[in-house]
């Protein structure tokens, strides 16, 4: 029996109350469906902060603390990584290539990063994407900074502009007022922490450090800037270097040799790994979203059973109507898990373009303000996944009361009167 | 043509009813009719009081609901040898209902309102496409029924006034030409010419379609107009009991 068309003429019948259900589910699934996306892209985005980096070699640390201050710069290295070791590895036949980190000052809140004007050309994020420059180019003279996009924009420097370092990491700290660096490039936006980073070569960082010890100027020894150029400005240490290998089946190999290193002991990590161990960490807040999110959908749901159940007083002689002309107990059920369904289906796909449109409202701002692509891509497989979830869920939520309808039907009979 | 449903009790009749008990459950008996017989093409009044059984019968006669005792035949199918399933396309095929009033699905044009037992009965459907379009039968009804289609075929049900109603109600009844109209108090929410004029378009179509007819109503005043007219309470031995 036809009971499509019966279910359509009377959804259309209470078309209002029908599209308020419609849209509570079409707002609880846009919400979950965008969630799972902003989690999935942020993943992604976070997954891909170092891509092209075969591995990260540090002091003997966890890995986890390692990928945090080399690549995030969260928290501060125990200890350094000599200059010896660094140039020895660098050095070894498998390494196609190696850009040294030396952390440790900062500029107004953000870190500053030694190192060299390799790391422009083989820091990778994202799908192997290149560091490019929005302005400017890589730092050449001992006195040159490059800027990240973040650091630029809060700060509204522009090429040229003059920065001066503070020792130290924490907002109040001595200055390096006599060695000011001036701003020779910036970076477009990456989505990283590159964006939130001051980048001066390794030289800058010893020259402003030549006339200081244990993290202050020494009195009455002050080198001047350009004196300081003159000086051997190769760092006797540094925080931690990233690797480029020759060929990726070597990684395990490298890998093995520098965590056995004689000479000093020290930590090599594959980044995706590592970053995998620290998403597992931060993945529990992004899991309770979601299931908030999923929660949301439940509470939509059963607004749509309340709707649907607060109608069957009225719909009660409907029911008995359709009795009397034959139709069995099972149709009237039928209807209103249909009914049901074809509300979750509206709501669902309502919940679709909902999401869409809030994507390509808010893309631009995103990418502005988090650095994290939203791009409108078709439904990966597991959000289409979550869809059929809350299809089932919306059809076994009709049940509800297409039972109570069963019931009646059956109870009521043929008598009209109530 | 029920004959494949059920074993034939007697073909001469339309309803047949023996020994029939019947009472809802945890309540005192309601029915007990020993014997009541309405033959084919027949049109019978039935006057009952509220209360009196009058809508439990109507149930017991669409295969609504079993008695506890007894036989329910209509049109030579005893109805407790059936299942549910097969009752509900028993009543579907053979049966027309009139009720009271909001007899319509109120999301349902009047066409689709008369259309409507086509999608319930093949048999019923059959019957119509033999003659012609469906729609064409429906309209012919409506006309038959006094209502003009080309003006309110595809109004909304809730556009028409009650007596308007009631006649596309009866027009959705006798759709396929079923065998047996039943009509319960169909005519108690209309003024007293409006009433005659609905028995006899009604009487009419039937007649045509040599259908047989139960018109339930507590107003005496439409017995006249009917080949027999009994009440209720001859029949129903716990009301002779009750008035007593």
């Amino acid at each position: 029996m036809r009971v499509l068309p019966l279910a359509l003429k009377s959804l259309r019948n209470r078309l209002g109350t029908a599209l308020l259900t419609a849209l509570t589910i079409a707002l609880s699934v846009a919400l979950v469906l965008g969630v799972q996306r902003i989690r999935s892209e942020a993943r992604e985005s976070f997954a891909s902060t170092v891509s092209g980096t075969d591995l990260i070699v540090g002091a003997r640390s966890s890995p986890v603390g390692l990928l945090l201050y080399a690549v995030f710069h969260l928290g501060d290295a125990t200890n350094n990584v000599s200059w010896q070791s660094y140039q020895d590895i660098a050095a070894s036949p498998d390494v196609a290539w190696a850009v040294p980190i030396s952390l440790g000052d900062s500029h107004r809140g953000f870190r500053v990063m030694g190192t060299t004007a390799d790391f422009f050309a083989h820091y990778r994020y994202g799908a192997r994407h290149p560091l490019e420059f929005s302005a400017g180019k890589p730092f050449d003279d001992v006195y040159d900074a490059v800027l990240g996009a973040e650091v630029a924009h809060k700060l509204g420097y522009a090429l040229g502009s003059e920065i001066v370092l503070t020792h130290g990491t924490g907002r109040i700290g001595s200055e390096h007022k006599d060695k000011p660096f001036r701003v020779v490039g910036i970076l477009a936006r990456t989505g990283t922490p590159v964006d939130a980073t001051v980048a001066v070569g390794l030289a800058g960082i010893e020259a402003i450090h030549v006339d200081w010890q244990s993290g202050a100027q020494i009195p009455g020894h002050t080198v001047s800037a350009d004196d300081a150029r003159r000086m051997d400005l190769t760092p006797k240490t540094i925080t931690a270097f990233l690797l480029g290998l020759k060929s990726r089946i070597a990684t395990f190999g490298v890998q093995r040799a520098i965590n056995d290193y004689d000479a000093e002991p020290l930590t090599a990590i594959l980044p995706g790994v590592a970053l995998q161990q620290l998403w597992g960490l931060v993945g529990i807040a992004e899991n309770a979203l979601l299931l908030v999110s999923g929660l949301v959908v439940l509470v939509g749901l059963a607004g749509m059973v309340t709707a649907l159940t607060t109608t069957l007083g009225e719909r009660r002689r409907e029911m008995a109507i359709l009795r009397a002309l034959g139709a069995p107990p099972r149709l009237v059920f039928g209807l209103l898990v249909l009914e049901a369904g074809l509300l979750t289906v509206a709501g669902a796909a309502g919940g679709v373009l909902l999401m869409y449109a809030a994507l390509a409202f808010a893309q631009g701002f995103v990418m502005d303000a988090f650095g994290l692509a939203l791009p409108l891509s078709p439904p990966s497989m597991l959000e289409a996944a979550l869809l059929a979830a809350v299809l089932l869920a919306g059809l076994l939520a009709g049940t509800i009361p297409a039972l109570l309808a069963y019931r009646r039907a059956l109870s009521d009979g043929l008598s009209l009167r109530i | 043509m029920s004959a494949r449903l059920a074993p034939k009790t007697d073909a001469a009749a339309a309803i047949r009813l023996e020994r029939l008990q019947f009472s809802w459950r945890g309540g005192a008996r309601l029915l007990d009719i020993d014997r009541f017989v309405v033959a084919r093409g027949e049109r019978v009044f039935l006057q009952g009081a509220s209360g009196s059984g009058k809508s439990t019968l109507l149930g017991l006669l669409g295969g609504v609901l079993l008695p506890q005792s007894g036989c329910v035949a209509v049109l030579g199918s005893d109805l407790s040898s059936l299942g549910g399933a097969q009752r509900d396309r028993f009543r579907a095929d053979h049966i027309g209902f009139v009720f009271q009033q909001f007899n319509l699905l109120p999301f349902l044009s009047v066409r689709e309102n008369v259309l409507l037992p086509l999608r319930f009965s093949a048999r019923r459907r059959h019957a119509v496409l033999r003659r012609g379009e469906a729609i064409a039968e429906a309209d012919r009804l409506l006309r038959a029924l006094d209502l003009d289609p080309a003006r309110h075929a595809h109004k909304p049900v809730g556009a028409l006034s009650v007596g308007q109603q009631q006649r596309v109600a009866a027009a959705r009844a006798l759709i396929g030409d079923p065998e047996l109209l039943i009509a319960d108090e169909p005519t108690s929410a209309l003024d007293a010419d409006a009433r005659g004029a609905f028995l006899h378009l009604l009487f009419d179509e039937c007649r045509r379609a040599g259908a047989t007819v139960v018109f339930v109503s507590h107003d005496r005043g439409l017995a006249p107009m009917f080949d027999r007219s009994l009440r209720l309470a001859d029949i129903n031995a716990t009301l002779r009991m009750g008035t007593n």
